[in-house]
């Protein structure tokens, strides 16, 4: 197998680490770096479960390889909240509506919210926020209080 | 004194889920672990030739690669889960035909299904491993295969386990009152086939095992995916011979369950062989390919279903033969089967009642419980039935359940039947009457008509649908619970039921917090681990709050008597001059003068300091076991407002309403989030969920682009409402909750959707309402009107 070294910013630090090309990202962040906040769900980029942050636009981590983010920068779940704990308000509000119950497509949820927010600054509409997570699979909730949730992220970022 | 339980205490499991740093199973990494990768049959039946391993077993980096003569020997097959076979006065009065049915750890000389595991490969990482697993050449011989479980019953089909004599694995019969007699006073009778399909429980977290065995101490450490650790513990021991004190089985944070990870599965057990054969901790993660194939599906039943009833609507009597088509092995007796025997007639006071249930086996995987097990199938044919028979009477469905149903004044309402526990079946109590005007009141359903109409008008088909269930939930055989205070006055709760999205360290935290009169946050729960206590049952069947809620309960109030003995002894009062809140025990008539529950629990240790009264033992703990004497009936109506796009076929769901009696509430927001995560699952199994095999029995909705989730896009916020009828058989008064949001959406709009139809009169006894199907159904009617016309 043809190993590659690669460079990338992870959550603002700088991993310079030998991998075969082959490895996937959702793996490299997991098994090499031992970031398991990311999980992945279904490894064909449907369930988003693995969403991170690539150069601040969501990807599917589980289909594209480690080697295709050399030079770029990567946020995971593990980047959210402060040093001290404080979670980000995307992750308040999360907590605050029930919106999460066996936790595992939260991370993906929470990464496409985080540039979702970002990118649309005004209140949007819940039709809007429905489009906006419906690459994000949960079997549990329900979804109804993830909008809640993300509703509630935007009071809590003012 | 402020109470804990019934209040929207915050989850305290959301900052590690939130944060990442949660621990699931593939999460964990042990030194000088090896990776597993699994071999599955590319055939629903082949007789196995030949394995040629020679390449695989020596690329670089395989440790080795197993087979199932590498078992033979070691590790026994599975047999049944004895936890699920029936209690004997049960067995008496149905008298059940039920086959064994060995179900091997790996194919043998033949595989019955597609995805059942044949090779396990030993890796460095998973990399290699599934590079190896391309390496493995195995010879099959394809068989003829039978997918169909009415092809499967006939005389001359091909019998996929020749030791069964046929392909008919289980059977029996439930009876009540005289069919006959009801048959002959009946007004009328319709007979109509109803099918609910396969469907996959589908958990964003598929199953996963590591296992790392200690040759030091000859301990083995498992963790699994699993809802049932006890189980998964006592058949490894059995399969595998091994002490069972030695096996410490952990379900860590579990990534949903909803009764796929309640079997124990061939990889629970190999995966723990090979560590100790091997002495090298093994990981085996399952991908979602392997999970659609391997992991059981769920339903898959047909009922042929006769129902006679008189010209009011009253229905009289109910004939019903049903096939569930289990796939290729049934380790759960009949567990689903007897579930829709018993739940059929539900909330409807049908005296005589005759059914009959055939578990049968084809090339496919086999099938467990899923959420609901055996119940939204007997909820989709007794509610299409009061809409079949209120359009053939010309009533309104309301009128027609309303006419039927059991009344309060007969609760507590003897059903003359055995539930699966083998207690008679009673509906203790609740209002169904009242449940039902409230779903409606909530509906606006009279509004609801007068609109309907002017809709139809201008060419927009709505339609409204209801659906009632009820369920026993709380199941027992029992479910423990160990509770300490420790020498720092903080609360340990072990429970041996094992949460995967249901917030047992909060519901429990709060029960035990009011017992103690504390703050819920001085309370840590613990579940999921068989070192915890010495016997636990597990999650499922809607029964983590009442089984291991009521044990809580029992475990705390028993550790309280104790430290107010022991407080009566450090303070040299009687104990009925004490009282118990805000973490101390003071004198009643004098509350400054007090002990903490950490001066209690110091007090408590064995030694020359023990205040413990003389005659009972030293600690500061206490474990219970809550034994439940039957289930306790929960119940609900699903209102289900639809939009059919009569173009496209297309189904839209507008309103979702559900009214729902669960008994004593816990934690409110914690009650809605199960209600509407159900409801979402069920909405999948009406609109859009179906296992589809095809004639050669392979699986054709093997990815998530053909097995279709709901999405945010798909599930509208359910509008809830609640009663609260307190179950007698627990002393909280608890009923369960995790199944009733997904028993009724299919049957709730198949009804709706026949409602907005009804111009056509088109029947929807099959599911999912597919674009496609729902149009071929309106083409049929539309064709057959225009040659009425």
């Amino acid at each position: 197998m043809s190993n590659y070294t690669v460079k990338i910013k992870v959550n603002g630090k700088v991993i310079d680490k030998e991998i075969e090309s082959r490895w996937l990202l959702s793996d490299f962040l997991r098994d090499k770096l031992g970031l398991t906040g990311t999980h992945v769900g279904c490894e064909h980029g449907v369930c988003g479960a693995c969403t991170v942050l690539l150069n601040g636009e969501p990807v599917r981590s589980c289909l594209m390889l480690a080697v295709q983010a050399d030079g770029l920068e990567v946020e995971t779940v593990e980047s959210l909240a402060e040093e001290d704990g404080t979670f980000h308000p995307i992750q308040q509000a999360f907590a605050n509506n029930h919106a999460l119950q066996c936790g595992f497509c939260t991370p993906g949820f929470l990464m496409s919210m985080k540039n979702f927010i970002e990118t649309h600054p005004v209140l949007p509409t819940d039709e809007e926020i429905r489009e906006a997570i419906s690459g994000n699979l949960c079997r549990c909730t329900g979804y109804s209080n993830i909008i809640k949730a993300v509703k509630e992220a935007y009071a809590l970022k003012c | 004194m402020k109470q804990f339980v019934g209040q929207n205490v915050k989850r305290k499991e959301d900052y590690r889920l939130l944060t990442g740093s949660g621990r699931f199973v593939a999460d964990i990494r042990i030194e000088n672990m090896v990776e597993a990768a699994i071999l599955r049959s590319p055939y629903a039946h082949a007789r196995i030739k030949n394995i040629d391993l020679s390449e695989a077993k020596h690329y670089k980096g395989v440790l080795d690669v197993i087979v199932a003569a590498d078992l033979k020997g070691n590790v026994k097959p599975f047999t049944e889960f004895v936890e699920f076979t029936f209690p004997p006065q049960l067995e008496a009065d149905i008298k059940p035909t039920i086959k064994k049915n060995p179900e091997p750890m790996l194919a043998e000389d033949k595989v019955t299904f597609v995805g059942q595991a044949v090779a396990i490969v030993l890796a460095e990482d998973r990399y290699v491993a599934e590079d190896a697993l391309a390496l493995i050449k195995v010879d099959y011989e394809p068989l003829p295969v039978v997918t169909d479980p009415y092809e499967t019953i006939k005389e001359d089909a091909l019998v996929i386990h020749p030791e069964l004599g046929n392909n008919i694995q289980s059977h029996f019969e439930v009876k009540v009152g005289d069919i006959d007699h009801a048959f002959r006073q009946a007004n009328h009778i319709l007979k109509t086939r109803i099918k609910t399909p396969r469907v996959s429980g589908n958990p964003l977290e598929t199953r996963g095992v590591i296992a790392e065995y200690q040759e030091r101490n000859q301990q083995l450490e498992v963790w699994s995916s699993t809802q049932v650790p006890f189980m998964v513990r006592s058949y490894l021991s059995k399969l595998v011979g091994l002490v069972e004190g030695n096996i410490r089985v952990v379900a860590p944070d579990v990534g949903g369950g909803f009764g796929p990870k309640c079997a124990v599965y061939p990889e629970e057990i190999i995966i723990p062989y090979l560590a100790m054969k091997y002495k090298r901790p093994v990981k085996w993660i399952e991908d979602r390919l392997e999970h659609m194939q391997s992991t059981r599906h769920s339903r898959d039943q047909v009922h042929d279903v006769e129902v006679a009833f008189r010209n009011d609507g009253t229905i009289i009597g109910l004939k019903d033969q049903f096939l569930l088509d289990n796939g290729a092995h049934n380790s759960f007796a009949l567990c689903c089967a007897y579930n829709s025997a018993a739940h059929l007639r539900g909330m409807y006071h049908i005296p005589n009642y005759e059914i009959t249930g055939r578990i049968v086996l084809t090339n496919k995987t086999p099938n467990v419980p899923y959420r609901g097990a055996g119940r939204p199938e007997a909820v989709y044919v007794m509610d299409r039935i009061i809409y079949m028979v209120a359009d053939k009477l010309n009533l309104d469905p309301v009128e027609v359940s309303m006419r039927n149903f059991v009344r309060p004044e007969q609760m507590p309402y003897e059903t003359g039947i055995f539930y699966r526990d083998g207690a008679n079946m009673v509906l203790e109590n609740g209002d169904y009457v009242k449940s039902l005007q409230q779903a409606m009141k909530i509906a606006g359903y009279e509004e609801f008509r007068q609109h309907q109409e002017e809709a139809r008008k201008n060419n927009k088909y709505i339609g409204i649908g209801f659906s009632s269930y009820i369920e026993g939930t709380g199941i027992g055989p029992f479910e423990g619970a160990a509770v300490k205070v420790d020498t720092t006055g903080h609360i340990l709760v072990g429970v041996g039921s094992s949460p995967h999205g249901q917030s047992h360290e909060t519901t429990l935290s709060q029960i035990c917090a009011d017992v103690f009169g504390v703050n819920p946050e001085q309370v840590s729960v613990r579940a999921g681990d068989t070192s915890l206590l010495p016997y636990g049952v597990g999650t499922f069947a809607s029964r983590g709050a009442v089984t291991a809620g009521s044990a809580v309960h029992g475990a705390s109030k028993q550790l309280k008597e104790k430290f107010l003995l022991i407080a009566g002894q450090m303070l040299g009062v009687s104990i009925n001059d004490l009282e118990m809140y805000g973490g101390k025990v003071s004198l009643k008539n004098s509350p400054s003068k007090f002990v903490t529950l950490q001066e209690i629990a110091q007090a408590a240790k064995p030694g020359p300091r023990c205040k413990v009264p003389i005659g009972i033992e030293p600690g500061a703990s206490a474990t219970y076991y809550f034994v439940p004497p039957t289930v306790t009936f929960s119940s609900g109506f699903h209102v289900a407002v639809v939009e059919v796009d009569k173009e496209t076929g297309f189904v839209g769901i507008l309103r979702y309403i559900v009214v729902h009696d669960c008994g004593r509430v816990i934690n409110p927001k914690i009650v809605d989030g199960q209600i509407q995560g159900g409801v979402a699952q069920g909405i999948g199994g009406a609109l859009y969920e179906e296992i589809i095999y095809d004639k050669n029995g392979q699986l054709v909705t093997g990815t998530y682009m053909d097995y279709l989730i709901p999405t945010a896009m798909e599930v509208p916020e359910v509008e809830m409402g609640h009663q609260e009828y307190l179950s007698p058989h627990n002393p909280m008064g608890i009923k369960g909750v995790g199944e009733g949001g997904a028993i009724s959406p299919p049957a709730a709009i198949a009804n709706a959707v026949c409602d907005a139809m009804r111009p056509l009169k088109i029947e929807i006894n099959s599911l999912p309402i597919s674009p496609n199907k729902l149009r071929s159904l309106i083409e049929e009617a539309e064709s057959a009107e225009s040659v009425l016309n």
